[in-house]
């Protein structure tokens, strides 16, 4: 599935529109990570264990939302737009939404094929760098 | 003084000082570390034309898309935290929280193109940074940002036979 957050896609055409599709996720940090962003806080910088938490809770909500889009009879999903809202304390609400729609290459772009729409979210080292040939 | 009192005195602020200390020395050389790791990150990846457009930029054809992102999650040192408080009381500029989102902003496109640069991109548009305060606690002041970039990567046209 073609997952973008332009309202185009280059090299594809759009034919119908399928609706709205909306995937979300709510995460609570636990506590031994607490701890170690913690001691982390001290010396400043990046704390790792909270980005790989949100980046996989971020892909969560993306493959529901394109789980929902696959229902639908979609073969992509256009303009997506994430956002996110700490509901409690130590707990954070990720939100994804976008359009469904089924799409087309255009003429003389048949061969095309385009990654996983997830990708974009799989851990550092496994960057499902899914080429097309 | 006896010997015991000064000893009570350390007990009582050395954990302060030595944790302002540890923010100040240990903290600054992270940042700057940072910010050379950003510099040469970016020479490398900002090779790619990256634009906040939603449309291709002109001369640009594309035979595919895909959704690339990067994010990060960063975190003010104990000195800082400590030196932003002060600040409040007075107003004004907070230097060191502006470096800060700095840090995380770059760090982000930086992942970002980075994924682009995996998928041999030929442009990334309509690219979207949001920042969200995560863990602000009660008794913790000390600003914790995660900052994600993400964008539309524009895979190059398969060349026509």
């Amino acid at each position: 599935m073609i997952v973008v957050n332009t309202e185009i896609i280059p090299g594809f055409e759009i034919l119908e529109l399928k609706g709205l599709v909306q995937g979300n996720t709510i995460r609570a940090k636990h506590l031994g990570r607490d701890i170690a962003a913690s001691l982390k806080n001290l010396v400043g910088g990046e704390l790792k264990g909270y980005t790989e938490l949100l980046t996989e809770a971020r892909r969560q909500s993306l493959e529901r939302m394109m789980s929902q889009a696959q229902q639908l009879g979609a073969n992509a999903v256009i303009n997506v737009r994430f956002t996110t809202s700490a509901i409690t304390q130590g707990a954070a609400e990720l939100y994804a939404y976008g359009t469904a729609v089924t799409v087309r290459p255009i003429e003389g772009n048949e061969s095309v094929t385009s990654p996983d729409g997830a990708s974009a979210f799989r851990p550092e080292g496994s960057s499902g760098s899914q080429v097309p040939a | 003084m006896t010997w015991l009192e000064y000893f009570n005195l350390f007990m009582q602020c050395g954990p302060f000082i030595i944790l302002i200390g540890l923010g100040f020395f240990v903290g600054s050389a992270v940042e700057r570390a940072h910010f050379k790791r950003l510099r040469t990150k970016e020479k490398q990846l900002l090779t790619i034309p990256l634009t906040d457009l939603k449309t291709q930029p002109p001369g640009v054809i594309g035979g595919g898309a895909v959704l690339v992102s990067g994010s990060v999650v960063v975190a003010s040192d104990y000195f800082k935290t400590i030196a932003a408080s002060l600040r409040k009381l007075i107003g004004g500029e907070i230097r060191s929280f502006e470096r800060l989102m700095e840090r995380g902003r770059r760090e982000a496109i930086c992942r970002m193109m980075q994924q682009a640069h995996h998928m041999n991109a030929i442009a990334v548009i309509n690219l979207r940074i949001e920042t969200s305060s995560i863990g602000r606690m009660s008794r913790n002041p000390s600003p914790m940002v995660e900052v994600i970039a993400y964008g539309t990567a524009v895979l190059p046209a398969r060349q026509s036979s």
